[in-house]
């Protein structure tokens, strides 16, 4: 079994190597920062680290004041509180004026298993994703974790990166090409494309094997860039197999499974399979709950049985 | 240092000007909102005509004075200042609000030169304020960060949050203003959500509180001084106003927050200012 290292560890790790050097850098934190990992990066450059305590809003329209002096600001809290707590400010101070902030919203999906459904980030990318200037990450490993914090830093514009506080098998080793926009396919296969984001891309490889035993050869893309979307590997995808599956541990609505269809139905139509969630969840044992909510290896290779059946 | 007799003058000339200004503009675009920018019109005349180091020229220098509207809704008094003071032409005033325009109903950063932040939304503006304030002191400037606050507006929880931060991280380059005008659109403070003692509030919250008329350009000139000097904490010029001041009709209504003039109450309104409608 592949090594695992927890998305957060990674997170902590990256953006105090960051902070190392680039000096511009500055953390914002609302108290969770032995969750996030944040405070890795605080004990290290505490001249800025700035924890405001328990004020989401707070932060993420300080986090703007930061990025109009040139500072480059790394907001952090869970993804429910971020997307939720610090909406207002994203949308009309941070979007508007496309200010350079890192939005790093932790703990998604239902990666905060045993907090149930209050601590669930289940509908972030929906609203996160229909921003102006927003780009949109979603990462599946540790070393795509610390490739995106670094690359977050390089784009000059507002970006979200949703990180979860699950261990994650590794999937990419250091010689990895992350490119922000560009989709990675991991496992070649004709029958059919499982295309995931974040902690289902491990499941969608765990699918691709349950199906190769059935003699259905998957292709797995991940696509950790879920805004700009890589439209030309999705058409590519669509063209070559003739049937997609997203995966995504978020709502089935206005995630990656949306902007996957809102790429298919424009360029190139085939049956299409939806993996995520349609309701609250619960607390639980993380791995029990992906079961039990269909978003585990043999839920997405149900899905795709499903969806290969339509395929003419 | 004291303001002249002669430069207050000045100042309060500048301010009749903005307020006939105003009221012609908002009259002849039929949109806009009368109340709040004439009960910050000494404040920002001041700020601009006299305290803040800006160059019209050179609208983003890094040493520069910064101002944040968090009282978006101010924004034609904002313009005029920004205009007359050479950021963009005064004639542009006109396409206030219409399509295509630079200036929009509420301040916007990346389409106005002069605005520093995109307001609009209350209560964000002066953690943005907080924000640029300590970027100074990483950046290594001295520049001053003002916050223009409404008092409606400090109903909103997010402004006790950033009140709290700013005294953490002892934020004492920066100085918050309330213009104290007691109205807001539905009534008045009292009737809406009683403040209380609000200068007790920021008190207890460990700001450093100055209060004055706002109406008086030397007395708010002489709390912008105090405020400056005072270090390890920050400070907020609580200014007692008048809801659409200079304009009797307007004065002290809640439905003056955004209502259209019409050509009698415009005629009117420029009569008590001396002018020609």
């Amino acid at each position: 079994m592949a090594q695992k290292i927890a998305i957060r560890d990674a997170f902590g790790a990256a953006l105090k190597k960051l902070g190392a050097v680039n000096d511009k850098v500055v953390v914002l934190e609302a108290d969770v920062g032995s969750s996030t990992k944040s405070g890795l990066f605080g004990k290290e450059f505490p001249e800025r680290y700035f924890n405001v305590g328990i004020s989401e809003l707070d932060m993420v329209a300080m986090s703007a004041g930061f990025a109009t002096t040139g500072l480059i600001p790394f907001c952090n809290t869970f993804s429910v509180f971020l997307a939720g707590r610090g909406g207002d400010p994203i949308n009309s101070l941070i979007c508007y004026d496309n200010l350079n902030v890192k939005l790093c919203g932790t703990y998604c999906g239902m990666s905060d298993s045993y907090d149930g459904a209050s601590h669930n980030a289940m509908s972030d990318m929906a609203f996160i994703r229909s921003l102006p200037n927003m780009t949109l990450i979603s990462v599946c490993d540790a070393v795509e974790t610390e490739k995106a914090v670094f690359a977050a830093a390089q784009i000059d514009g507002p970006v979200y990166l949703r990180l979860s506080r699950a261990p994650a098998e590794v999937i990419f080793d250091d010689s990895y090409d992350f490119q922000v926009g560009k989709g990675v396919t991991l496992t070649q296969g004709n029958d059919i494309t499982i295309v995931a984001t974040g902690y289902m891309v491990q499941k969608s490889l765990e699918a691709a094997k349950l199906l190769e035993a059935d003699g259905i050869k998957a292709r797995v893309v991940d696509i950790h860039t879920i805004k700009p979307i890589d439209r030309e590997l999705i058409v590519k995808c669509a063209q070559e197999t003739g049937a997609i599956v997203t995966a995504e541990e978020h709502s089935i609505y206005g995630g990656l499974g949306s902007a996957v269809s809102e790429v298919i139905v424009e360029e190139c139509p085939v049956p299409m399979g939806f993996i995520g969630t349609d309701g609250f969840g619960e607390s639980g044992d993380y791995e029990e709950l992906l079961s039990k909510y269909k978003m585990d290896g043999k839920a997405i290779a149900a899905k795709a049985k499903e969806v290969l059946a339509k395929k003419k | 240092m004291p303001m002249t007799k002669e430069r207050k003058q000045e100042l309060d000339q500048l301010c009749h000007q903005f307020r006939v200004e105003l009221i012609e503009l908002l009259h002849s675009i039929q949109t806009g909102h009368p109340g709040g920018s004439l009960s910050c019109c000494e404040i920002l005349t001041a700020l601009y005509f006299e305290k803040m180091h800006i160059d019209p020229k050179n609208p983003k220098a890094p040493d520069r004075d910064r101002l944040v509207l968090s009282k978006g809704h101010a924004a034609p008094m904002l313009y005029l200042n920004l205009a007359h003071k050479g950021f963009f032409p005064v004639e542009d005033m006109k396409t206030l609000r219409q399509i295509n325009s630079d200036l929009q109903g509420h301040p916007c950063a990346h389409k106005t030169p002069g605005v520093e932040v995109s307001t609009g939304p209350l209560g964000l503006g002066l953690s943005a304020g907080n924000g640029i304030a300590l970027g100074a002191k990483l950046n290594g400037y001295d520049y001053t960060t003002y916050v223009l606050m409404g008092d409606g507006e400090i109903q909103e929880g997010g402004i006790w949050e950033a009140a709290m931060t700013a005294v953490k991280f002892k934020v004492d380059n920066l100085v918050a203003i309330l213009d104290h005008n007691h109205v807001q659109l539905d009534g008045t403070n009292d009737e809406i959500m009683p403040m209380g003692d609000i200068s007790a509030k920021w008190k207890a919250f460990g700001w450093n509180v100055i209060e004055c008329d706002g109406h008086d350009v030397a007395a708010f000139s002489d709390a912008v001084d105090a405020a400056k000097a005072h270090k390890g904490q920050p400070t907020i010029i609580i200014c007692e106003t008048v809801k659409g001041k200079g304009i009797s009709f307007m004065e002290g209504k809640n439905t003056w927050h955004g209502a259209p003039i019409n050509d009698e109450n415009y005629a009117n309104a420029m009569k008590e200012l001396g002018g020609n409608a």
